[in-house]
């Protein structure tokens, strides 16, 4: 018989706890019991799997295992007058079981009630790490450098309004689903971001947070194949995270795009974000995350850098979703095709005094225009604002290499 | 079903023009009826400003009667409107709607559940 670690078993239940999760809150209609359900399967797994050997389907026995487990629960409950239990118990009884109670649409479900815009962002993003990508409390916590009990108290109170308020399990109808969906991809694109370049804490990359975002990106693709949006957002984080490696040095010090080692990019997540956008640009419904994929899809390119079309697609993202961070980014663009005369004159009329990479921007276009003493400024400025101890070094040292 | 509050918070300060209140209080009307006609309509109101406001309250075995409001802001609750929903996103859809006829902040919130 195969030798079954425990370690093995946590990680079949890491990676089938959003299924199981979502079959279940639909089946018992409230997230906590579910959550206890498939607890208690995982119990029931450590004492039997080793001896019995891995069932033929694991997320099959975990569903249904969670499923008795949590019927035998309620009716315990319910018989001592506790009037949740019944109300529950009488929830499950009417919620149809075909098969495995396996519904492909429940995680779609899941993701919609965890993305609801009536929970705070920060609530959104921690149910959707712990429903649908079976972190715990504790992972989610160390991932946001809050403590644990902050992190379970978000939780608790967010489930809490998901119950109380009535937030219902379903996906949205057709009128409200473009915004409802823009939410989601929002909250998953926050969770690869936090992952990318995290806002504060001494390290760049917080490799986890990223890779969940793309499992849940993949996952996204699976459930909704025919939303363009949903695939620009997979092939835009796989393009940027291709550059992980070569991202940071060894030291943990921040590599700039241009003076990043090539070799140390991952061509097969270049490869399979490159056939993504191809196939978005084939399917013609652009949109925001799609256009951002294709202008990661040219830098992935060779050199010379194609900054014209660049810049072409920055204006397309601009006209479509204007705001004074995608005009930072094309006036960047705008520095390798007009120079950085034009484009410094298009950041001095950006409101971002807030925000460090405008600083780092503005202090990179003066030092190449020889205004030295105004660059330094700058690079004051930005590395004041920068919450991330490896990018306020990179601006340190950009600072240091100037004449003054 | 749930009960769901839509409060209206009106700003402090002088209303808006006879001619805009007029218009709001048309669109007011034309939601409530649509309102009932769906079968969501329980209640709906319009408060007086709060300073004709009076608050009761238990001090040492006595009810103190003084002026009110009970707490000053730069907001205060100027009318709303309880419905009947089947769920958060029901209630939002009437939300929107009082929202725009107002058109001043909206604040949806569940009564507690009576099981």
């Amino acid at each position: 018989m195969r030798d079954l670690p425990a370690s093995e078993i946590t990680r079949i239940f890491r990676a089938e706890y959003g299924r199981a999760v979502a079959v279940l809150v639909r089946v018992l209609g409230d997230i906590d019991l579910a959550e206890e359900a498939v607890q208690d399967a995982f119990t029931a797994a450590v004492e039997r799997w080793p001896a019995a050997g891995l069932p033929p389907s694991p997320a099959g026995w975990i569903i249904t295992t969670a499923r008795n487990r949590a019927i035998d629960r309620l009716r315990r409950e319910a018989s001592r007058d506790d009037r949740h239990a019944q109300a529950a118990l009488l929830h499950t009884s009417s919620a149809p079981i075909e098969g495995e109670g396996v519904v492909p649409d429940d995680r779609l479900r899941l993701i919609f009630t965890c993305c609801h815009p009536a929970l705070s962002i920060s609530a959104q993003v921690a149910l959707t790490l712990r429903l649908l990508g079976g972190l715990s409390t504790a992972e989610i916590a160390h991932a946001f450098l809050v403590p644990e009990p902050t992190m379970a108290q978000r939780l608790v109170r967010a489930k809490g309004k998901i119950r109380d308020a009535g937030i219902p399990y379903r996906v949205p109808s057709e009128a409200e689903l473009p915004d409802r969906l823009h939410a989601v991809l929002a909250v998953v694109y926050l969770i690869f971001n936090e992952g990318y370049a995290a806002s504060s804490g001494d390290h760049l990359v917080r490799e986890d947070l990223s890779a969940e975002a793309i499992r849940l990106g993949r996952l996204l693709t699976e459930l909704m194949p025919d939303e363009p949006e949903v695939r620009g957002l997979l092939a835009l984080m796989l393009l940027v995270d291709s550059r992980r490696a070569a991202r940071t040095s060894p030291d943990g010090a921040l590599v700039l795009l241009a003076d990043q080692d090539r070799a140390q990019w991952d061509d097969e997540l270049i490869e399979e974000g490159r056939a993504i956008v191809r196939d978005c640009l084939r399917r013609d419904q652009p949109g925001p995350y799609q256009i951002q994929a294709a202008i990661n899809a040219v830098h992935s390119e060779g050199r010379p850098t194609d900054w014209v079309q660049i810049k072409q697609l920055y204006d397309q993202l601009l006209g479509m979703a204007p705001s004074p961070i995608v005009a930072l980014h094309r006036a960047v663009a705008v520095a390798e095709v007009d120079g950085p005369m034009t484009a410094l004159a298009l950041v001095d009329e950006l409101d971002l005094g807030q925000h460090h990479v405008f600083h780092a921007v503005r202090a990179d276009l003066l030092r190449r225009l020889g205004r030295d003493a105004e660059a330094a400024a700058a690079y004051e400025a930005a590395i004041d604002r920068a919450g991330n101890a490896s990018e306020r070094d990179f601006l340190r040292r950009r600072r240091a290499a100037l004449s003054i | 079903m749930k009960h769901y509050l839509l409060s209206v918070y009106q700003p402090e300060g002088t209303p808006p023009a006879p001619e805009v209140l007029n218009q709001i209080m048309q669109d007011l009307d034309q939601l409530n009826r649509e309102m009932r006609s769906a079968g969501v309509w329980v209640f709906s109101g319009g408060l007086n400003h709060p300073n004709t406001a009076t608050v009761l309250r238990l001090d040492g075995g006595e009810i103190l009667t003084t002026d009110g409001p009970f707490a000053e802001g730069k907001e205060y609750l100027g009318g709303f409107t309880i419905i009947n929903a089947a769920d958060l996103d029901a209630a939002l859809v009437w939300g929107r709607k009082l929202a725009q006829a107002v058109p001043l902040p909206i604040e949806v919130r569940p009564f507690a559940d009576v099981r």
